[in-house]
Order: structure tokens, then C-alpha cells, then sequence
């Protein structure tokens, strides 16, 4: 069964058709990374997936379990109870959007205990497991605003992975760090490949893109120019818009 | 009359000086919220509505409309001026406070950004807890300078219950000064809010420095 599975969207803001019909099914345990120019529509695929922004047509489905449906009028719905879907899967956002007030070990267990309503203990010691393996231990303590971008970036991936979701969103998870920052967050992020964890990735980082994904696929102009595996991709595209933007990122 | 007996009678009126300053902060803050909740509406009409009575009470002198809480009845309804004046100055107080800090706190609102929201809704926080545990604390902290200022100016403006004759510290001063032709009254008035707010001030400073354990 797949995890993801959009149907179709298609999203405008405005008079400017942003998505033009995508439709991207994601199963267990696969790495999907979205790259594409700017302005292509990656990240706001991403929003709409994690429901963030209202998809116009087309749907969103999550382990088979719809979150739209057609109303008697024939009109595009939300259903209801967004909650369950909101379980299922998790996002890091390019500028983490830590919560400055919370210690980095409350801004990680804070959700699990205060919307899932999980025992504290239990949540702390998990957490603080989390936050050792990614290199945080000594880090519990500590307000997001003594660390650096790197340090707060893996928590915010922690403060993710609390949820245990079934699938975690990356929306350029590097885009916002110092160069000599990427390699830490970048790690991360591979070790959950490692693990199987099923992980939807938008990314400018084409080496990692190509070394840690099953699936490459590349957006452009609202819709899917082209995907598949990573050789194939970056190997010898067919397709001329994809071989062009990978020469200007001189891949 | 010797200066000693005048701070005598005039710190008899602080008690209710103290009434006016008290009561208006325990409902002006809590009605601040619920105006700028209601101008922060979704629904245009309860926003525009909320902006009119807003810019009203903020471009109207405090005097003006405590001439109205306390009068207005009278005139209008032929109500008789109830005797015990803290009523009306309380709710005028009241009133205008809570417009101004509905400003303070829709700015403060307004200052978080969108990615603390965005945030907290995927974590999957109700809409309760996110304004509640995510956005009112760091709200309180960047606004605390604002409404340090205002309290402040609460505790001068009191001063202006004197034109419906409330026997607060600065009418029994007035009454004083009047009647002894001196002006030592307004002296000691003035040395008498400047400890106020010291100690205002001093408690202030003391609540924004235990929330700085953070920086945004």
C-alpha cells in the first residue's frame, strides 16, 4: 500500500497555476526527492501534502485513506477530522521553526505529550534517545537560540521523529544552513534512509539527491518533467529540460 | 496646614488611587485580549466595527469619556449619578485601557511568524493549544515593554478621577491646594506617583528579566 498518494493536484494562487496536475504515490520505506528550479512548484507540492495549503483539484490520500472528498455539489472538500492524517506524517522545514521558548528536549517532547497525550516518562526517555543519536545529548537543555543552524535543524528532525510518523517531508532542509552545516543535517537525513524510513525530500543538493533516493523527480513549471531512479536521472536524461537545469548545478 | 498633615490626609486617598489603578489593570488586560481577538476576526464586520470603537476610545480624551460613563446616564436616561463614583471611573478606565492594550497585543500577535503556526499545526496542536502554549509566551515577552509603558501612564492618569470629584490622592490634593491657596500639594502628588511607579517599574523590569531566559 502506499503511503502517499496525490492524485492530480493541481493548486493556483491567484491567476498563477502553480501545480498543473501532479499526481506522485510514495510507498513504504522509499526515498522520493523532488528537485526542480525555483518557482517550479516543489515546495509548494510539499504544502499541500502536509496540508498546509488547500489543494484546488485532484487528492491527497494516506495509507489509502483519502483527506478530500467531492461533496453533492460536485465541490472539492476537506474532510472533517484532519487530526489522524496530521499522525501519519511529519515536516522539517527549511528554517526549522523551533519554538525559541522551549528547551530543545520540551520543543521535542512537548507534541507527543500534549496532542497525543502520551505518558511524559515514557516520551522523555525516548526523546532523549532520539536526541543522543543524533549527536544532542548534551543538547537537551539548551534553547534553540544557543545552537548553531546545524544543531537546530537535527532537532527539529527529532522533534519530527517524535511523532513516529509514517512518513517525513523534508522541505530543503539545507537550504537555510552554512555550507560547511549541510554535511551534519545531510548525514541525518541518510542514516533515516538507512533505517527505511519512507521520506519525501526537496532538495538543491543534487549528490546527495543522487546518493541517498530511490526516486528522483524532477518538477518543473507545475508538473512532473521526468522521475525516476538516480542514475537513470542523472545518468543520461532523455529529457532536455532535465539535462539542462542539471548543467546549471553542474552535476 | 503643615506639610506632614497634608501628606497625611492626601495618602488617605492613595487607597483609592490604588482601587483605580488595580481594578482597571485586572479588566483591562483580560478585555484587551478579547478586542483584539475580535479585530483580528476573520468576519469584516466584527474587525470594522472593533477599529471604529478602538480608534474612538483611543482618539477621545480619558477626561471626555469619563465625563460620559459618569454623566451620560443622567443626561440621556435621567438615571440618577450613582454616589459611589469607582463604578463609573472603572469602567471608563477600563475601557480606554483595554483599547490601547488590544493594540499592543494584536502587534504582538502579528510580530510571530507564520512558520510558528505552521509549525505547530503540523504537530498536530489545536488551535487553543498552539495560541496558548506556542504563540501567547513569546507574545507576552516581546510586548512586556509595551505595557510596562502604559501601566505606567495608568498610574498618572488615575490623577484625572478628580473631574468627577472621586476623594482619590490627587482630588483630596487639589481640594487642598484650593483651599490653602499652595501649591505644595501638587508637590507632594507628584513625589507620591513617582514612587508608584518606581515600585512599577522596579516589578516590571523584575517580570521581564524572569522571562529572558530565551531570545527569539
Amino acid at each position: 500500500m502506499n503511503v502517499l498518494k496525490m492524485t492530480n493536484i493541481k493548486k493556483s494562487f491567484g491567476d498563477n497555476a502553480v501545480i498543473k496536475g501532479i499526481s506522485l504515490e510514495v510507498n513504504k520505506g522509499e526515498v522520493v526527492s523532488i528537485i526542480g528550479p525555483s518557482g517550479g512548484g516543489k515546495s509548494t507540492l510539499l504544502r499541500c501534502a502536509t496540508l498546509l495549503e488547500t489543494i484546488d483539484a485532484g487528492n491527497v490520500a494516506y495509507m489509502g485513506d483519502d483527506v478530500t472528498y467531492i461533496n453533492e455539489k460536485g465541490v472539492l472538500c476537506y474532510k472533517k477530522d484532519l487530526n489522524k492524517f496530521k499522525k501519519v506524517f511529519g515536516l522539517v522545514f527549511q528554517n526549522f521553526n523551533l519554538f525559541p521558548h522551549f528547551s530543545v528536549i520540551k520543543n521535542v517532547m512537548d507534541a507527543p505529550v500534549s496532542v497525543l497525550g502520551r505518558d511524559k516518562k515514557e516520551v522523555k526517555e525516548e526523546c532523549l534517545r532520539l536526541l543522543e543519536k543524533m549527536g544532542l545529548a548534551d543538547k537537551a537543555d539548551a534553547y534553540p537560540y544557543e545552537l548553531s543552524g546545524g544543531q537546530q535543524q537535527r532537532v527539529s528532525i527529532v522533534r519530527a521523529l517524535a511523532m513516529k510518523p509514517e512518513i517525513l517531508f523534508f522541505d530543503e532542509p539545507t537550504s537555510a544552513l552554512d555550507p560547511e552545516l549541510t554535511g551534519e543535517v545531510l548525514k541525518v537525513i541518510k542514516g533515516l534512509a538507512e533505517e527505511k524510513m519512507t521520506m519525501v525530500i526537496v532538495t538543491h543538493e543534487m549528490a546527495f539527491a543522487k546518493a541517498v533516493s530511490d526516486r528522483v523527480v524532477f518538477i518543473d513549471n507545475g508538473v512532473i518533467a521526468e522521475q525516476g531512479r538516480p542514475d537513470e536521472l542523472f545518468g543520461d536524461s532523455k529529457n532536455e529540460r532535465t539535462k539542462q537545469f542539471l548543467q546549471n548545478y553542474g552535476s | 496646614m503643615s506639610l506632614l498633615t497634608m501628606i497625611r490626609v492626601m495618602s488617605e486617598g492613595l487607597g483609592k488611587t490604588c482601587a483605580i489603578f488595580f481594578l482597571t489593570l485586572i479588566f483591562s488586560l483580560p478585555l484587551g485580549m478579547i478586542i483584539a481577538l475580535m479585530r483580528m476576526s476573520k468576519n469584516a464586520v466584527i474587525s470594522k466595527i472593533t477599529q471604529f470603537v478602538v480608534s474612538v476610545l483611543r482618539g477621545t480624551p480619558l477626561m471626555l469619556q469619563l465625563l460620559a460613563v459618569t454623566y451620560g446616564p443622567y443626561y440621556l436616561f435621567g438615571l440618577t449619578v450613582s454616589r459611589n463614583k469607582l463604578i463609573p471611573v472603572v469602567i471608563a478606565f477600563a475601557i480606554n485601557y483595554a483599547a490601547y492594550f488590544s493594540e499592543i497585543y494584536r502587534g504582538g500577535i502579528e510580530s510571530i511568524s507564520v512558520g510558528q503556526y505552521e509549525a505547530a499545526t503540523i504537530l498536530g496542536y489545536s488551535k487553543a493549544q498552539t495560541f496558548i502554549r506556542i504563540i501567547m509566551p513569546q507574545v507576552v515577552r516581546r510586548i512586556l515593554p509595551s505595557v510596562t509603558n502604559e501601566i505606567v501612564t495608568l498610574v498618572k492618569d488615575t490623577s484625572i478621577a478628580f473631574t468627577v470629584s472621586y476623594q482619590e490622592m490627587f482630588t483630596i490634593g487639589k481640594q487642598i491646594a484650593n483651599s490653602q491657596t499652595s501649591f505644595t500639594p501638587f508637590i507632594v502628588a507628584g513625589v507620591f506617583y513617582y514612587a508608584f511607579n518606581a515600585i512599577v517599574g522596579f516589578v516590571m523590569g523584575r517580570i521581564e528579566k524572569s522571562m529572558s531566559y530565551y531570545k527569539q
